[in-house]
């Protein structure tokens, strides 16, 4: 993985000791709160209902061992004794003292980590495959482009007060896991018919209450071109993009007024004269220097059917089960990779515990070359495990409560905070994911019910991604009462699509049962072998309309 | 305000004038839609002329005259619109603008550097603002990932220049 070098140390001990005057400030009464808001948003230090809530970046989503022993360490000395890996792929805490921030940054700084763009309205980490460098069907590791992009967008003197947020998504593979379609701007690396590598560049996607899907406005951008072609995109949305209302000042809603044929055309105008200038030119050098941090690890040579595996597997049910689900095909014989579920029967989605942090640390740094990847949906990934090794990581990970075999499964559910700690929710979105978790705990129901998503959002910010759930669920107040809104239908993936309401809101009552029908009407429904996305693509939303109308 | 010049507090000599102002003796800054409206009547004045762009304002339909302009004013209507950071670049990079480049408006201390970065050389700030607070916070990076209209090396020429020298001692 990426190391840092005496430049990156220095630039981000120089934003410690930046923050670090800006908290003393504020602790001495100097700067307001209020003064205060725009210095800790650049940072990720956001003011949630009940505490300060810090908010880490794992850049691209990978971590070293000694990184998680650090955020294990972070949660024990400042926290309660545990963290939340997020949907950004990041981690955050949520009751640090602000006095002790800038200890917490010194300590990240010291394992090569930092909260820099977490927040604010500027580019935030960039997001990308858990997979990386694993994947089968990878062109090539998405993780060489996502650094040459952190390192441009870090502390952008144009970029840094734009109209709004901006996520950038990449991945290497044609199977889309890091859900490029939903980001303010997707890459998809490519390669043309002469080997070269390029990138498919897709703007405007997003959630939140106008949920858009990425229109793509290039279809090869050269590798030494990519941030002269951002750049491009980033000005005209600086200079264009809408600042009279928060709501509409995401691209996606630029890319919607004036259309993705005209975003085309001014991108490319804008593109021409960053490219004729020079100065954003991508030499070659510096991308062979990074991508040599990215070099595959040292596999050994081993045949790719293990008969210690097969042997476990035959032996152990819940082990064969947890297989089944959360270990996934690797690209080198012998090898696989495997999800680690943060979704424990009636736990808090993407909750950690610094105990836990500590154990999976230990277990990537005997089994998967010390490294580690948060997902974009809550868990944690080993990429690359002997599968001989995969029985004793599994025997690990049950002792720490990490090996719920359940990973893509119905009770594997993407939610936000919600009204548990959010200032802006509706209504609660981690009891309920409990509460359905509990209803479908049962592991065999699960994996007999197959492949499902359910996301749960507590307010119409989307922050839990209901709109592209298979089941996405949606809090909504009327008159001080939560009510929950059901869409049906909705996908992340590479064929992604919004999902459809399915009709009125169910009450607190009535939402688990309904998420019940919703699952009986797919079984009886579904033709052999078929996932409950693909069933719903091909019978489409009345057959359930009626079965959950007409039993409430 | 104060006004911050090239790193320097310093007098400022332009009076900036309201649309239906009448003109004072001396510099002065005006609207866009004045010097639109009244161009070659100020630069028969021969006196030092600037021009003061909103928010919305990109820098286009002044960049035929750049030539005749000693300041353009940039609006930071609020510390959070960003939009003027990309008009200062295109005036320094694209158009080869020399004069003063001025923020006005809601500029932060935090900004300052950004701003420098951007080709801003005035700033427009709160009276609080001093000399010290000035280079504290002008100072804050001494690094940079990526260029901008100032010129500075970037952290990826200076790598690849030390690279450079390791590799030419190693040949020595």
């Amino acid at each position: 993985m990426y190391r840092y070098d005496e430049f990156d140390h220095q630039l981000v001990n120089e934003r410690v000791a930046q923050f670090s005057g800006q908290v003393a400030r504020r602790l001495s009464g100097e700067l307001t709160e209020d003064e205060f808001k725009p210095l800790r948003l650049m940072n990720g230090v956001y003011l949630q209902l009940h505490a300060y809530m810090l908010r880490i970046a794992v850049p691209y989503g990978t971590l070293s061992s000694k990184q998680m022993h650090m955020l294990a360490h972070i949660g024990r000395k400042y926290d309660r004794g545990y963290g939340h890996f997020t949907t950004r792929q990041n981690l955050q805490f949520n009751w640090p003292a602000l006095k002790d921030v800038p200890d917490i940054l010194k300590d990240l700084a010291s394992v090569e980590m930092h909260c820099i763009q977490t927040s604010g309205n500027c580019i935030r980490n960039v997001t990308s495959d858990q997979y990386a460098g694993a994947a089968k069907s990878e062109i090539e590791d998405p993780r060489i482009v996502s650094e040459i992009i952190r390192q441009w967008s870090t502390f952008h003197p144009e970029f840094s007060f734009l109209p709004r947020k901006f996520k950038i998504a990449v991945t290497g593979t044609p199977d889309d896991r890091a859900a490029i379609r939903v980001h303010d701007i997707g890459i998809q690396i490519v390669q043309d018919d002469k080997q070269n590598i390029g990138y498919e560049i897709y703007v405007g996607g997003g959630l939140g209450r106008t949920p858009m899907i990425g229109k793509k406005i290039a279809d090869f951008v050269p590798k030494e071109d990519l941030l002269a072609y951002l750049e491009a995109i980033m000005r005209v949305y600086n200079m264009y993009g809408r600042r009279d209302n928060i709501y509409k000042a995401r691209i996606k809603i630029l890319v919607h007024e004036i259309g993705a044929e005209e975003m085309k055309r001014q991108v490319e105008a804008e593109f021409a004269e960053v490219r004729k200038a020079g100065t954003l030119h991508l030499p070659e050098e510096e991308v062979a220097r990074i991508e040599a941090y990215f070099q595959a690890p040292a596999y050994e040579s081993l045949p790719d059917e293990s008969t210690e595996l097969n042997k476990a597997v035959l032996a152990d049910r819940n082990f064969a089960n947890w297989v089944k689900s959360n270990v996934a095909q690797h690209r080198v014989p012998g090898y696989a990779i495997v999800n680690i579920s943060l979704k424990p029967i009636g736990g808090t989605p993407g909750d950690c515990s610094s105990d836990q942090m500590d154990a999976i640390a230990d277990i990537a740094e005997k089994y998967s070359f010390d490294e580690l990847r948060v997902t974009h949906e809550q868990n944690l990934t080993l990429a690359h495990v002997r599968k001989k090794d995969l029985q004793a990581v599994y025997e690990a990970l049950k002792k720490h409560d990490l090996a719920t075999a359940n990973i893509n499964l119905i009770t594997d559910q993407i939610a936000c905070p919600g009204l548990d700690y959010c200032a802006l929710a509706n209504a609660r979105s981690i009891p309920l994911a409990q509460e359905i978790s509990r209803r479908f705990a049962d592991i065999e129901r699960q994996h007999e019910i197959g492949e499902l998503k359910i996301n749960t959002s507590g307010c119409i910010s989307a922050c839990g991604h209901h709109h592209v759930g298979h089941i996405g669920i949606l809090g909504v107040d009327k008159k001080g009462v939560e009510y929950y809104q059901v869409t049906l239908g909705g996908a992340a993936d590479e064929k992604t699509a919004i999902g459809d309401i399915v009709g009125r809101a169910f009450t607190e009552d009535e939402i688990v049962d309904a998420i019940e029908t919703i699952v009986t009407t797919y079984i009886g429904k579904r033709n052999e072998g078929e996932r409950f996305i693909d069933t719903y693509r091909r019978i489409g939303v009345e057959p359930f309309k009626e079965s959950l109308y007409e039993t409430h | 305000m104060k006004l911050i010049k090239n790193g320097g507090f310093v007098e400022d000599r332009f009076a900036t004038v309201g649309d239906e102002d009448q003109l004072p003796d001396g510099p002065v800054i005006v609207s866009l839609e004045r010097w639109q409206a009244e161009g070659e009547a100020l630069r028969a004045r021969n006196t030092p002329v600037g021009v003061r762009l909103k928010s919305g304002q990109e820098p286009s339909p002044i960049v035929e005259d750049l030539d005749k302009l000693d300041v353009v004013a940039l609006e930071f209507p609020t510390y959070r619109n960003g939009r003027a950071y990309s008009y200062a670049r295109l005036l320094r990079e694209r158009h080869g603008y020399k004069g003063e480049l001025r923020a006005v408006g809601n500029v932060l201390r935090d900004q300052f550097q950004f701003m420098i970065r951007c080709g801003i050389d005035a700033l427009e700030v709160a009276d609080n603002i001093t000399p010290e607070i000035w280079a504290e916070n002008v100072g804050s990076f001494s690094l940079y990932y990526q260029p901008a209209a100032d010129g500075r090396e970037t952290v990826l020429s200076l790598r690849h220049r030390l690279a450079q020298r390791a590799r030419e001692r190693a040949a020595v």
